[in-house]
């Protein structure tokens, strides 16, 4: 035991100079002024942008609710498939993930632009042409897009482990397909659900590229309201602060409501 | 002034060279043997620069994305290989794409940079704070080429913390086969056009944005007075709805590509893009427009003062700062840099603007108060996020309502498990 231990040093003084000491530094700068006394008022400056922060978790869910939707069916066929055909079509999903995470979602912009490809196709037959871009339902296909290998990769990973025998001692029983699903597979795929619906929520919801990209600027997310106060003309780090501060408590809060869906012992928090 | 958008143009082209490996290497060497022929360089006094020569001096510039003449077109200098060349002074370049993100890093720490480029207000605003030094003029004798109308300028009144580098206007860029008007009739108010409805690009910044409405409005850009902010954020509000984007550099790409049809823009990028689509025009507007100085300045935690001194001389070399001139497109305050230039440029009105007309119409920013700058940054905000009222109505409650859900559902399943457990 003394051994392993040892052995994870270095990742315990990863974590204390790269995760503890900024997360305190965090706090620190949220409840402190320039001159280093304790103050409140950032705190309760971020009142002022409530419907930021209602817009930035409404369209994070709607992200992740069409993630899951699209994603479980995938990973579902994906895990029934051949192992050789299973290591290929993996690859493709993973795919794009290989391309800078900018690029693509520059690469969304000229296809959803008023002269862009999707809107000059529809105009050749008749359509169009559609305000696509500079919406908030492009932020949300920007972050569909950008997002949906998170979700598919741990639903794929839970529903390939589920044992074969269980299934088919469901049929045995005289479960039919459908049954058998919701009954049983997607109970057992409980765990990749709720971590791939962390994993796509959290980064969706503190974005703020995509929408600044696709959002056309007047969909303005958390993300660039933090954005703002450190690159912006007001530089104000302490509300910069105070913003992330209050954003990390609501993702815990709503993290800590996912786990009660997990079986108890794999509860994270 | 804003140059990240050719960051992403270059990078398939980087990924592409790459690939090309040897090839393109190959092409280069010839590029230099061809540059020497080209362009060479005559600097006023050789001894000045040897000082340093044996000393192994390495000096940090910031500046910029392309902002600086590489030599990678043919027949142009390298100028901070030429510089190392001719002064044994190492040149570490680096770039960055905002002045804020400049302010941020230097007052961040923990880096030291012996030159920075920032713009008018950032210099004024880091002249308060302390953040950068006055400049030894006896070591920048070639200061004196800089014209007389860009010496003490509000940013720097008294001329002693900076030597400027290049210059432009911010006007108005559109597609004249789609907008049937006379130059002379373009104003500011043809963003606020709703015969354009959703044709147009705003500026994604206040202090920018806020300027198109303060000379509208007949105030001062500089204003820190609330109500006239106040003022100004109002007739931002009315022109929301025939915004199509709050964009900075995209505006690049979406005008070049004929996404849009009108942008406020910079005079020295418009240039460029005009090369690209013919259909583009740029204008100045008559009512006024802000001119932008971008300006090199000593950071007080600069190592290598005197160093950075003969940066800033060799800079203002009439072969450097033509060199430079000629690749950014922006526009030179370097007297012999511009009367090096072919007619054709000097007589542009988008580079060059009628002087009486630049005199008396623009003017440059200045630091703002700090109050006045969180009132414009809030006021911005406020602006951007508000919503139409159709949609921001339901938000809120349907939230709750799923919270609450959640929570009811989260609260039986808990309790139907705790009653399974019993058996």
């Amino acid at each position: 035991m003394k051994q392993l231990k040892a052995l994870s040093a270095p990742y315990l003084v990863w974590m204390f100079v790269f995760i503890l000491v900024p997360l305190l530094m965090v706090a620190y700068f949220a409840f402190t002024t320039d001159e280093g006394t304790l103050t409140m008022q950032y705190i309760s400056d971020v009142g002022q942008y409530a419907n930021i922060f209602v817009r930035s978790i409404w369209l994070a869910l709607i992200a992740t609710v069409i993630c899951l939707v699209v994603a479980y069916p995938l990973a579902f066929i994906l895990s029934r498939m051949d192992k050789h055909k299973q290591g290929t079509m993996l690859m493709i999903v993973m795919l794009p993930m290989w391309m800078n995470f900018l690029l693509r979602t520059y690469a969304w912009m000229t296809l959803l632009g008023n002269n862009g490809i999707i809107n000059y196709l529809l105009g050749e037959i008749g359509l169009g042409p559609f305000k696509l871009i500079n919406t908030s339902g492009a932020v949300v296909l920007g972050m569909v897009y950008n997002y949906l290998p998170f979700m598919i990769l741990p639903l794929y990973s839970v529903i390939v482990k589920i044992d074969k025998s269980v299934i088919e001692a469901a049929s045995d029983l005289g479960c039919n397909f459908w049954n058998t699903l919701l009954r049983v597979i997607v109970p057992l795929s409980v765990p990749g659900i709720t971590s791939g619906i962390t994993m796509v929520f959290v980064p969706a919801i503190s974005t703020f590229i995509i929408s600044r990209m696709l959002g056309g600027g007047s969909n303005l997310l958390i993300g660039d309201l933090i954005e703002m106060q450190f690159l912006g003309n007001a530089y104000n780090p302490h509300l910069g602060a105070a913003i992330s501060l209050v954003l990390m408590v609501i993702i815990l809060l709503i993290m800590t409501v996912m786990n009660q869906f997990s079986p108890d012992d794999q509860v994270l928090i | 002034m804003k140059k990240k958008w050719l960051s992403l143009v270059l990078l398939p082209g980087m990924l592409l060279s790459l690939l090309s490996g040897c090839a393109s290497e190959e092409a280069e060497e010839t590029e230099e043997e061809e540059v020497l022929e080209a362009q060479t360089l005559t600097v006023s006094d050789p001894d000045y620069y040897t000082r340093f020569k044996d000393d192994g001096i390495s000096i940090n510039v910031y500046n910029w994305g392309e902002y600086i003449c590489t030599g990678a077109d043919e027949g142009t200098l390298n100028v901070n290989a030429e510089f190392t060349k001719l002064t044994g002074i190492k040149v570490n370049y680096t770039n960055f794409a905002t002045n804020e993100e400049l302010y941020a890093k230097l007052k961040g720490g923990g880096t030291s940079y012996d030159i920075v480029i920032p713009s008018d207000y950032m210099i004024s605003k880091m002249i308060k704070e302390g953040m950068i030094q006055k400049l030894d003029f006896s070591n920048i004798p070639n200061a004196g080429y800089i014209m007389p109308n860009f010496r003490n300028l509000a940013y720097d009144p008294d001329n002693a913390y900076s030597v400027p580098y290049t210059w432009g206007t911010v006007g108005i860029i559109y597609d004249q086969t789609m907008i049937d008007m006379d130059e002379e009739d373009i104003d500011w108010d043809i963003l606020w056009d709703e015969t354009y409805l959703d044709q147009i690009l705003m500026f994604d910044n206040p202090r920018d944005a806020f300027m198109i409405a303060q000379i509208m409005q007949g105030y001062s850009i500089n204003t820190e007075d609330p109500e006239q902010l106040r003022d100004c954020a109002d007739k931002l509000k009315e022109q929301k709805h025939v915004v199509q984007a709050y964009v900075m550099d995209e505006i690049f790409d979406k005008m070049g590509a004929g996404d849009a049809l009108i942008a406020p823009y910079y005079a020295g990028d418009a240039l460029t893009i005009m090369g690209e689509n013919e259909d583009l025009n740029f204008v100045v507007p008559k009512s006024g427009t802000n001119l932008f100085v971008d300006a090199m300045c000593i950071p007080t935690s600069a190592k290598q003062k005197e160093a950075a001194e003969m940066y800033i001389n060799f800079m203002c070399e009439p072969d450097i700062a033509f060199a430079n001139i000629d690749y950014i497109c922006y526009s030179t305050p370097h007297s012999a840099a511009f009367e090096m230039l072919d007619e054709e440029t000097q007589n542009n009105p988008v580079s060059y603007p009628d002087q009486d007309f630049i005199a008396e119409k623009t003017s440059v920013f200045v630091n703002l108060s700090d109050e006045a700058n969180l009132l414009m940054q809030n006021l911005w905000t406020e602006m951007k996020s508000a919503e139409d009222e159709t949609t921001n109505k339901w938000l809120v409650p349907i939230f709750l309502v799923l919270c609450l859900a959640t929570i009811i559902f989260v609260l039986i399943r808990r309790y139907i498990k705790s009653k399974k457990d019993i058996f």
